[in-house]
């Protein structure tokens, strides 16, 4: 199980002063189970995302993976542990191919499990495992290949930061019928998906709503659903003091 | 002649071979010939003047690789060597050069190597450089390759110029005259370290209609090392012709990218594009997320940069 035990983390903006990114965070992720992150841009989902993998780092608040304190530990020492990141928006490399990357996400993984892990996303193997993964591939097969690489790695806490943006309907379908049958009751798997997608939110287990660096709710998608069926709408509230909200009147 | 540990270890670093091929065939070790084969379509041989080789590779040979490294083993050698490649008409070749200097004394050890290269009408040429240089004391090794290469009329030529490691001075000269058709790539790495210098200066002349030339240039720059590429597309016809350079830079490095072009016919289609920056730190995170430490998830951007 991963723990976030009030977390919060500022920074500075552009005039020096402190703002708050996230303010209170307390939450915690089971196995087995498959949790939707969603809420309004800019309120902090893949901040809380990259806080546990250790990119940001919080400036109060622990962070605890099956029982351990992890809240110092490196990027690579949560990787090893079995924290893994599906970046939003991943990097390119010069002169590394595909299944360079997908070696090193999964050392021990054979060349059946290298080339699977791109046709569960919609890739041929044969059209993309020597190819660079450079300026030569559309965002969308940049995303589709970040998503491979989460895959094949299976680790213990998988993050998928909008797995949609930029992949088409059917492999995004593939993708989350993929998800669930791989987390969904797994006794040793939690997966977190930052989405804004109306397909994907209802078939979670849990969902939570991040709006204003916040919890704004959280429960089962009935429970939120019932939260908040009556009229939500996405407003900007103190927009002059950075605070966004979803409002549930 | 049998070649000892040491002067196999530089082939394998210099013509990634573990043992003496078969075939066509140069090695020369600290300022003689040590071995000499020619084959049935690559006749190689001194020169007239005896300053260094003639290799002529006969019109229409195809699939074939002649390798003409050059070890310098003994501290302090100085030398200057001219050797001239001809691949005929249609051929379809590969050269393999490169250079690797072993000095572990207080005395500088230094190879200029000047080429010419002519790839006649309607021939391809792969050609592989790759210098290397070690050993533990104040002895400099130096490099200096000047490379002219002309290609002809619907002739292509690949050139990789490769410097990895252990260089402490270079100075790379390159001139390449493109006729109708030809087209020319040239990918040159290099690595510097410490107080390590390079300089790479290359001149592209395209002449004809249709020619074309890209040069791809990787750039790495550590510790207190500096580089400076230069390079020129002139396009005197209707051509096409393409640098781009990218550079890493880390520690104290400094690197200056010169690019240049020059058009001197409406029809020519010239650009160039540069880029020098730090390691891009998102590529280390991923990494890193990936369960690298830092130290590997540098080596292994590097790594890939360079390949």
């Amino acid at each position: 199980m991963l723990k976030l035990e009030n977390i919060q983390m500022q920074v500075d903006d552009d005039s020096g002063e402190k703002f708050e990114i996230l303010k209170r965070i307390d939450c915690q992720f089971e196995k087995g189970k498959v949790y939707a992150v969603t809420g309004p841009n800019g309120g902090g989902k893949s901040s809380i995302a990259k806080v546990i993998m250790g990119i940001y780092k919080q400036s109060q608040g622990h962070l605890y993976l099956d029982g351990e304190e992890i809240s110092d530990l490196s990027i690579s020492e949560r990787a090893n542990r079995g924290i893994g990141y599906a970046f939003q928006q991943p990097p390119r490399f010069k002169g590394l191919t595909i299944q360079n990357v997908l070696t090193i996400a999964a050392p021990n993984a054979d060349l059946i499990k290298v080339r699977t892990s791109l046709r569960d996303v919609g890739l041929c193997p044969e059209d993309y495992l020597d190819r660079d993964l450079g300026a030569g591939l559309s965002g969308g097969e940049i995303k589709g290949i970040e998503m491979a690489q989460l895959l094949l790695r299976n680790p213990v806490i998988s993050i998928f930061d909008e797995p949609e943006a930029g992949v088409d309907l059917w492999t995004i379908q593939k993708l989350l019928k993929l998800i669930l049958s791989t987390y969904k009751g797994n006794p040793n798997k939690t997966a977190i998906v930052i989405t804004h997608n109306e397909n994907v939110i209802p078939v979670c287990d849990e969902i939570l709503v991040i709006a204003g660096g916040m919890i704004d709710a959280k429960g089962t998608p009935e429970q939120v659903w019932k939260l908040i069926k009556d009229d939500i709408e996405c407003k900007v509230r103190n927009q002059c003091q950075g605070e966004i909200s979803y409002a549930i009147k | 002649m049998q070649l000892s540990k040491l002067d196999m270890d530089l082939l394998e670093a210099v013509a990634d071979l573990k043992k003496v091929p078969q075939g066509a065939l140069n090695i020369r070790l600290n300022g003689v010939p040590v071995m000499r084969h020619s084959s049935p379509n690559i006749s190689v041989g001194p020169n007239q003047d005896g300053s260094g080789l003639l290799v002529e590779i006969k019109p229409g040979t195809k699939n074939e690789t002649v390798h003409v490294p050059v070890m310098l083993t003994q501290a302090g050698l100085q030398e200057k060597v001219y050797n001239t490649f001809v691949v005929g008409e249609n051929a379809d070749a590969t050269i393999v050069a490169g250079c690797g200097i072993h000095n572990d004394s207080h005395v500088e050890s230094r190879h200029d190597g000047i080429h010419e290269i002519i790839v006649r009408a309607g021939a391809r040429l792969r050609y592989a450089e790759k210098h290397y240089g070690e050993g533990n004391k104040t002895g400099k090794r130096v490099l200096n390759p000047t490379t002219v290469v002309t290609v002809e009329e619907g002739a292509s030529a690949e050139m990789e110029m490769v410097q990895m490691k252990g260089v402490n001075d270079t100075l790379r000269s390159t001139v390449a005259h493109i006729h109708a058709r030809g087209s020319l790539k040239i990918i040159e790495r290099l690595l510097t370290q410490e107080d390590q210098k390079a300089e790479s200066d290359i001149t592209i002349y395209l002449e004809g209609p249709g020619a074309s030339a890209q040069v791809l240039s990787r750039a790495v720059a550590q510790g207190d090392s500096y580089q400076l590429f230069k390079a020129a597309l002139i396009g005197r016809d209707a051509c096409q012709g393409h640098v781009e350079c990218d550079a890493i830079l880390m520690d104290n490095a400094r690197i200056r990218s010169v690019p240049e072009i020059q058009a001197e016919d409406a029809e020519a289609v010239l650009t160039h594009e540069a880029a020098i920056g730090k390691i891009a730190g998102e590529q280390l995170i991923k990494l890193m997320s990936l369960g690298l430490g830092e130290s590997e998830a540098i080596d292994t951007i590097l790594e890939g940069f360079l390949r």
